[in-house]
């Protein structure tokens, strides 16, 4: 499982685009939301908490379909699969692999574009806190669409559709945290609601990401 | 562990192209499966690695037993020739790729990225895996696709040295490995007969 | 006899060929009174006028467009449990026609909210509800498409199906917390079934009982597609072996 870990990371960074891709993807996406909304501070400062967790959601997708489509194109899928590691294990591997290519870094970077977007003092610590608890969740839920997808051709479009909608409660609490914490209000529900949700899908998906990985397989 | 096949049949792409396959594998023999192209012989093999359920029939022994080797060799690119090995070797428990490097000819190799590699070589790289996952059963799709004469030959040796050493393998070729100890099965008289899977069978 | 017996292919279409025909005759009766009786012999509403009649079909697809979706929840776990091709097919049989219901809910709710609350649309809690299981509905046809081989896209889609129903759970809970976040206090209440009068009820009842019967009737017929055209792959499939 480490082994597995380790080749992922290396692999990303090795090949490019793993870590960068991601972030650069948060970047532009952040720097276009004043060009389309217009620059008045305020209007800026009041919607940088969601933007920045409409970013982060999309770059987290961008990556989606690599987690599994590189392996099973050159035949590692089929390998790992008679290797003696659970699917529940390497399902639950590669969503890791995916957060600190893609979510941690996201997170890392989102005070950072708050700048840009003049997000309010109060709101930075929980922009970050609430990517930090909630991006493990989008990855995750991501590796299951990436799963359910993996056998299709060109998949990349079908499974944004079936994993944006997975990711509305996610969105949802994530956001209000970062809202929440902007106007200075307590945090304490939505906060503990988003924890709630990552937990619940970092224990239990992964038992479907296996089962619909197992199906593609064969 | 002796693997056991029984009665298996297989389908693919909805239609039992095999059917009644029965053969024991027991260790230091070698089983070499023969037939025309679309026999079944890479659906059979899959079922046995367990990858894909055989509509009917049994594979006993094989679980955790067998190490599978498909038409593609799961290498990665941008990885070195031995990181590849080091982490197929890891992922089965075991950290030792010397002997696996020699056996193919690939110690000069070593440091290169996989993707540098000539088609040739990565086959052989794709084998070397074989021997670093310390697996009893080989199971074995077209290995000796587009090695040359000498490569075979290579291959052919670390097959022997697989056996002597206990191990056996069960492949599909259609060149002479010159494995003279080798049984072979041809599959053609376990064509089935046309019809659908048992699963579709209802519809009619 | 066992209901599972159903599960066959053919006997299903047996089955429900001589059913159907019932099934359309009730269905056309219980549409035609309810919506007939609804919208010529029933008062206008004191505060909504006429436009209240909207909710003959509004209510009733609205119903539908949820239990279509745990038709297919309940399909799906029998298909997982016990492989039984009726059950796939049936599933992928409703999901269109729960969509249709979906839109329909959404649209003649946008009908009716414009000149009640002056707006085609409102990021009410019920009304994003239903928007994203549009979204779920869209995603689990868009899956079934996509997937060549049937039984891998009926594993597929039966899976997502029961993530699908989760995490549909979910939203609709954070849906109502993140509305009232927004605006405490402002909410539009859509609670009908609580004011309304038996005048109203009584009609209502005979469209609800129509559109059950409607949705039973098109899932049967689409099951029966399905079944021919799985049918008809497999005869393919077996002419180019021979």
């Amino acid at each position: 499982m480490k082994a597995l870990l380790t080749r992922d990371l290396m692999l990303a960074i090795r090949a490019g685009g793993g870590f960068g891709l991601g972030l650069s993807f948060f970047l532009i996406v952040t720097v276009l939301v004043p060009f389309g909304v217009g620059p008045q501070t305020e209007l800026l400062s009041r919607i940088a908490p969601g933007v920045l967790w409409i970013g982060a959601l999309l770059a987290c997708l961008l990556s989606l379909d690599r987690i599994f489509a590189l392996d099973w194109e050159d035949g590692s899928l089929d390998l790992l699969a008679t290797a003696p590691l659970p699917m529940e294990g390497i399902v639950s591997v590669k969503a890791l692999a995916h957060w600190i290519t893609t979510g941690l870094p996201l997170v890392l970077a989102a005070p950072v574009l708050g700048v840009l977007l003049s997000l309010p003092i109060p709101a930075y610590q929980w922009v970050v806190i609430s990517l930090a608890v909630g991006t493990p969740a989008l990855s995750v839920i991501g590796t299951f669409g990436a799963a359910l997808t993996v056998g299709i051709k060109r998949g990349g479009l079908l499974m944004s559709l079936l994993v944006l909608p997975l990711y509305v409660p996610t969105l949802i609490f994530g956001a209000e945290v970062a809202r929440r914490g902007a106007e200075g209000l307590t945090v304490q529900a939505p906060l503990l609601l988003l924890a709630g949700i990552s937990f619940g899908v970092i224990a239990l998906l992964p038992f479907a990401s296996a089962a619909v990985l197992r199906i593609n397989l064969r | 562990m002796v693997l056991s096949v029984r009665d298996l049949a297989v389908t693919r792409g909805g239609l039992a192209i095999l059917e009644g396959v029965s053969f024991d594998l027991s260790p230091g023999e070698a089983l070499v499966l023969r037939g025309p192209n679309g026999v079944g012989k890479t659906t059979l093999l899959r079922s046995v690695a367990g990858l894909q359920p055989p509509e009917t029939g049994t594979v006993t022994g094989a679980e955790d037993q067998i190490a599978y080797a498909a038409h593609s060799d799961g290498l990665k690119a941008m990885l070195s020739v031995t990181e590849n090995l080091k982490f197929w070797a890891s992922v089965f428990g075991l950290s030792d790729i010397e002997p696996a490097l020699v056996a193919f000819d690939l110690t000069d190799l070593r440091n290169r990225m996989a993707g540098t590699l000539s088609a040739g070589q990565k086959r052989r790289l794709g084998l070397a895996r074989l021997m670093v996952t310390g697996r009893p059963i080989w199971i074995l799709d077209e290995p000796t696709v587009s090695l040359d004469v000498t490569s075979v030959a290579l291959f052919a040796d670390a097959v022997r040295m697989h056996l002597k050493g206990g191990g056996s393998a069960l492949m599909a070729t259609h060149i002479d490995l010159g494995l003279t100890e080798a049984r072979v099965l041809d599959l053609t008289p376990f064509k089935a007969a046309p019809r659908t899977r048992q699963m579709d069978e209802a519809f009619l | 006899m066992s209901l599972w017996e159903y599960a066959n292919p053919v006997k299903f279409i047996r089955t429900t060929d001589k059913v159907l025909p019932w099934v359309w005759a009730l269905t056309g009766i219980c549409l035609v009174t309810g919506l007939v009786w609804g919208f010529f012999f029933t008062p206008d509403d004191f505060r909504q006028g006429s436009t209240v009649k909207i909710i003959y079909i509004h209510v009733p697809s609205a119903l539908m467009a949820i239990n279509a979706w745990l038709m297919m929840l309940v399909a799906s776990l029998i298909w997982i449990v016990r492989r039984h091709h009726v059950s796939a097919l049936a599933a992928r049989a409703a999901a269109p026609v729960g969509a249709v219901m979906t839109l329909i809910a959404l649209a003649t709710g946008a009908f009716w909210g414009q000149p009640m609350w002056g707006t085609w649309w409102a990021w009410d809690p019920r009304l994003t509800s239903f928007l994203i299981l549009f979204l779920f509905y869209l995603g689990y046809m868009a899956l079934w498409e996509a997937i060549e081989n049937d039984d891998t896209a009926a594993d597929l889609t039966s899976i997502l199906c029961l993530v699908g129903s989760v995490f549909a759970i979910l939203s609709r809970y954070a849906v109502n917390f993140w509305n009232q976040g927004l605006h405490q206090g402002a909410t539009l209440s859509l609670d009908k079934e609580e004011n309304i009068s038996d005048v109203f009820w009584f009609p209502l009842l005979f469209c609800i009982a129509g559109f059950v019967l409607l949705f039973v009737a098109l899932v049967f017929l689409r099951t029966q597609t399905e079944i021919r055209a799985r049918r008809t792959r497999a005869l393919l499939a077996r002419e180019g072996q021979a």
